[in-house]
């Protein structure tokens, strides 16, 4: 058996220019939270269910557990952490807070990935197009019934369909 | 508009620290080595080769220097098995290695080899005796609650109903598996960083582990990704292996378990089985009954004798009874050790309770809500166990309010006559139901729970609790109660880590006990300060916020440390006999009356819920965002075990410990949760607030199952409630078994 050697991955995390040695199977979401330190992006399950791993790769929506790192090289990735300017929160994250969309917080940052997505290609989204565009995403504290309204409120709002940093295609 | 959440911002943005976001210097990562078998005596351990063992930490029951147990409420757990296991996925050996990835084939190398026992895996087996697993009789708490006469009833009732109800396993499924980091430093002993509820718990656990005294041994929660009671005891166990391992590697350890292990080794909610037998007048009123409750318990005795008691006293539901008789009892089986989940046995027993009143409305010939109208429990009547209601509750006014906002009368009507389209069954249901908020009986009196409030340096205020936050918002609501009480806008307030190092024993957070009863001591403890700093003189009555915070920083410059401690007493007046089972159960009770309305398909015989009413007494909202988050997550978590959450079990083993074939709703498929608070204020709760936390929990399956029976004409009385069991009792030869025991000694 041949032994897997590493090899140069080059993407583009959250605007910026990236470089990591990876095996090319690695997940992109160990390749995240280990090597770029970008741990809001969460295992919950390992196996695509859950979506806490969700993050934008050259705007589709993926679970980054189930990505191989290869299938990254030249990509543009967004993850949480990129989805606020500065100190200034993405309206949806705004929302989340005065909503209640966060309890626990840990499926939050996948959420709020696939909020922002369903946003950026549908800007005025009806009940059933939330509760469908979130069905990838578990959440096991709110019932949804928060999280659907300030998605909703955020989608009223002006900014709300903007680009995160870094996710201008 | 509320306050925010204290640590809302962190977890919008990504930013909050969970377990798994953190890494030490030279950390090394654990894994456990478990039984593949339920029942046996290890006879062998072997560690294969192609591994090169001296890199690894291996820890034995023999590395244990203190006592192999977990301490909880009886010693029988232990750490690691020695000679024999006790049931599947029981941890035997420990590893540890820096490279993580290297853990699971070492893990695959070890085979071990044993003597098989015979083993025991239902509620039924282990009641037959045939094989003892645990102590004399295979049981490892009764419970005989009795009140009044029941032998008399029976000759005077006009109906006797029977009926029995069984509920399954149900997984809490938080996002976030189980995890903790330990280290070992000869001075300071042990520090354990994790994902838990009960700091206090893992402490104790780890002193009688490690026998080190309390100073040596120091637990800190890290941000918590939801736990609903799981992550109430199992903590203990993962904290303590991460320490042997520490111990013996002398560095930082992380044990973060995966989905799998997560789902097949760790607690889940008891499987229930209930059986009533009901003595009832024509019209009828309840004259009497006995109810016989019993809980598997899985392997050892962890938690199960303090939820067959919650669930003993919740077993009548909100009703009057002037008799009753009430046998419950924990039994063993060789499964993983079920443990507390979000309402901690009552979800079970009234379960039960409410498919039985809609079996006895049947039975009469009255309505599921007449049926309920006309046993309700009023003010100063006595409970189960003769607690008289103090409490100003209404059920009647209740109800009513609830079949207004579901429009439940119209619908219920108007479904009876659309149901005659061949395919599509539309029906609607409630339940009736009552939680007590806080610990069982004598439970607050013992635990004596002590909650501080600091004065710090530059004029803010701390909240010192061991009470931790896991998506409650314990760290919200505490605050805000003591920005209220001290008259401080709530950005002043801080609460300290829960930290065993700096914070006082607050009780674990569980049984709906924080808002209530800590909530109650903050305020306490909040009034302290204020005092203090009143009769000093560095304060005058009707201060604003900033002469408050500018006292504040005056009193520590002058006399240094400057905290304020409230130690919970028990209310006069509470009175409770743990050998009887009799007097005040609990300190207060919320009151709820959930409806649902459903659509059957006969296409799929799937079921879907379109609405749904959620109605609670809980004293006084403090926070209505936090307060509806906890109704309409528990009402999900509700829905989850009555139609989607299946534990299929082998052997003792789950065999569907994956997020893919264990099912929990998605946001497609949730009805609108519609929620609604009544305030009618306690005297024991912080600003009135009772407990809500579990509350929701009880409530949406036998309002969903009474809804499935409104809309089928089948009573089903066991949950979870699949498309194939609805298939099974549509269309398979015995129409009438998922009908539970027929109608008995009608007259």
């Amino acid at each position: 058996m041949n032994t897997p050697v590493q090899c140069e991955i080059s993407l583009t995390v959250n605007g910026e220019a990236r470089t990591v040695h990876a095996y090319p199977m690695e997940r992109l979401l160990d390749v995240l939270r280990h090597q770029l330190e970008l741990t809001g992006a969460k295992e919950g399950c390992g196996e695509g269910e859950c979506g806490s791993c969700s993050v934008l790769m050259d705007g589709t929506l993926v679970n980054s557990c189930l990505v191989p790192v290869l299938q990254a090289q030249g990509t543009k990735i967004v993850t949480i952490e990129g989805l606020a300017k500065g100190s200034q929160l993405h309206a949806v994250q705004q929302a989340f807070l005065e909503y209640g969309g966060a309890q626990c917080g840990i499926c939050t940052p996948g959420i709020l990935m696939a909020a922002f997505h369903l946003l950026s290609e549908t800007s005025q989204p009806s009940v059933e197009e939330i509760k469908e565009g979130l069905a990838g995403n578990l959440c096991r504290c709110t019932g949804y019934a928060q999280i659907c309204e300030a998605l909703a409120e955020a989608a009223g709002h002006g900014n709300a369909s903007e680009s995160a940093n870094g996710n201008e295609r | 508009m509320p306050v925010p959440r204290k640590e809302g911002r962190d977890k919008v943005t990504g930013r909050a620290q969970y377990i798994d976001d953190m890494v030490m210097p030279g950390m090394l990562y654990g894994a456990t080595v478990r039984s593949a078998v339920p029942r046996g005596k290890i006879r062998g351990i072997t560690f294969g080769g192609g591994i090169a063992w001296d890199e690894f930490i291996v820890v034995s029951a023999k590395d244990i220097p203190g006592a192999n147990c977990v301490a909880l409420i009886a010693d029988d757990q232990p750490y690691l098995a020695h000679d024999v296991v006790n049931h599947p996925e029981e941890p035997i050996l420990l590893l540890a290695h820096s490279n993580r990835h290297a853990l699971t084939k070492a893990a695959n190398a070890i085979t071990i080899e044993y003597d098989p026992l015979l083993a025991v895996f239902t509620i039924e087996e282990s009641e037959r005796q045939t094989e003892i697993i645990w102590g004399k009789d295979n049981t490892f708490k009764r419970f005989l609650v009795e009140k009044g006469d029941v032998d008399a009833v029976w000759a005077k009732a006009d109906y006797i109903v029977e009926g029995e109800y069984t509920t399954g396993a149900q997984e809490q499924l938080y996002i976030e598996n189980n995890g903790v980091i330990a280290s070992f430093d000869r001075q300071r002993g042990i520090t354990v960083w994790g994902s838990l509820q009960c700091p206090y718990y893992v402490h104790k656990a780890l002193m009688k582990l490690f026998a080190l005294p309390e100073d040596k041994v120091r637990v800190v929660q890290t941000e918590t990704g939801g736990a609903f009671g799981g992550k109430e005891d199992y903590p203990s166990i993962i904290a303590g292996h991460a320490a042997l391992l520490a111990m013996k590697s002398g560095k930082p350890v992380k044990i973060v378990y995966d989905r799998m292990e997560d789902m097949a080794a760790t607690t889940k909610r008891h499987p229930s089985r209930t059986r009533h037998r009901t003595a009832v007048t024509r019209d009828g009123t309840i004259l009497g009954g006995e109810i016989e409750f019993v809980v598997d318990g899985g392997a050892y005795t962890t938690l199960s004798p303090v939820v067959l008691s919650r669930a003993t006293i919740h077993a009548g539901g909100p009703y009057y009874w002037p008799n009753i008789r009430i046998r419950a009892k924990a039994v063993a089986t060789n499964a993983p050790p079920h443990g507390a989940f979000r309402g901690f046995g009552a979800p079970q027993s009234l379960f039960a309770m409410e498919r039985h009143m809609d079996r006895i409305a049947a039975t009469v010939g009255i309505s599921p809500v007449e049926i309920r109208r006309r046993n309700f429990l009023k003010s100063g009547q006595t409970t189960t166990t003769e607690q008289i209601i103090h409490e100003p509750i209404d059920l009647d006014q209740l109800l009513a309010r609830a079949m207004a906002l579901a429009d439940y009368h119209a619908k219920r009507q108007r479904f009876r006559e659309e149901n005659e389209s061949p395919t599509i069954k539309k029906g609607i249901g409630l339940a009736a139901f009552l939680h007590g908020a806080g610990f069982t009986g004598s439970g607050e009196r013992y635990l004596a729970s002590l909650v501080g409030v600091e004065g710090c340096a530059d004029g803010r205020v701390r909240v010192l609790v061991s009470s931790t936050e896991f998506g409650q918002g314990t760290k919200t609501v505490l605050c805000q109660i003591a920005a209220e009480t001290m008259g401080l806008p709530y950005e002043d307030v801080d609460i300290a880590l829960a930290d065993t190092g700096e914070v006082p024993n607050s009780g674990p957070t569980v049984a709906s006990r924080t808002v209530m009863v800590v909530g109650k001591l903050v305020q306490s403890a909040a009034r302290g300060i204020q005092q203090a700093l009143i009769a000093s003189g560095l304060l005058r009555e009707g201060y604003s916020p900033n002469e408050l915070r500018r006292a504040c920083a005056k009193y520590v410059a002058e006399h240094g440390v400057f905290k304020s401690w409230a130690r919970y007493e028990a209310p006069p007046g509470i009175f409770w006999d743990d050998e009887k089972y009799r007097g005040e159960a609990y300190a207060a009770y919320a009151w709820a009356i959930y409806v649902a309305e459903v659509t059957v398909d006969l296409t799929t015989y799937s079921v879907q819920v379109d609405d749904f009413v959620a109605l609670q007494e809980v004293g006084k909202v403090l926070h209505p965002v936090l307060a509806r988050g906890q109704i309409t997550g528990g009402v999900a978590q509700g829905i989850g075990f009555a139609l989607y959450e299946k534990v299929v079990w082998q052997d003792g083993r789950m065999q569907n410990a994956q997020m893919t074939n264990y099912i929990m709703p998605t946001s497609a498929d949730l009805p609108p949760i519609r929620v609604y608070f009544e305030e009618l204020g306690n005297e024991h709760g912080a600003f009135g607030a009772k407990g809500i936390g579990e509350l929701p929990m009880d409530g949406p399956a036998p309002a969903i199952v009474s809804a499935i029976e409104d809309a089928l004409g089948i009573g089903f009385n066991s949950i979870p409630l699949l498309p194939e069991d609805i298939f099974e009792a549509m269309t398979g030869p015995s129409r009438t078994a998922n009908n539970g025991i027929a109608l008995q000694g009608v007259r």
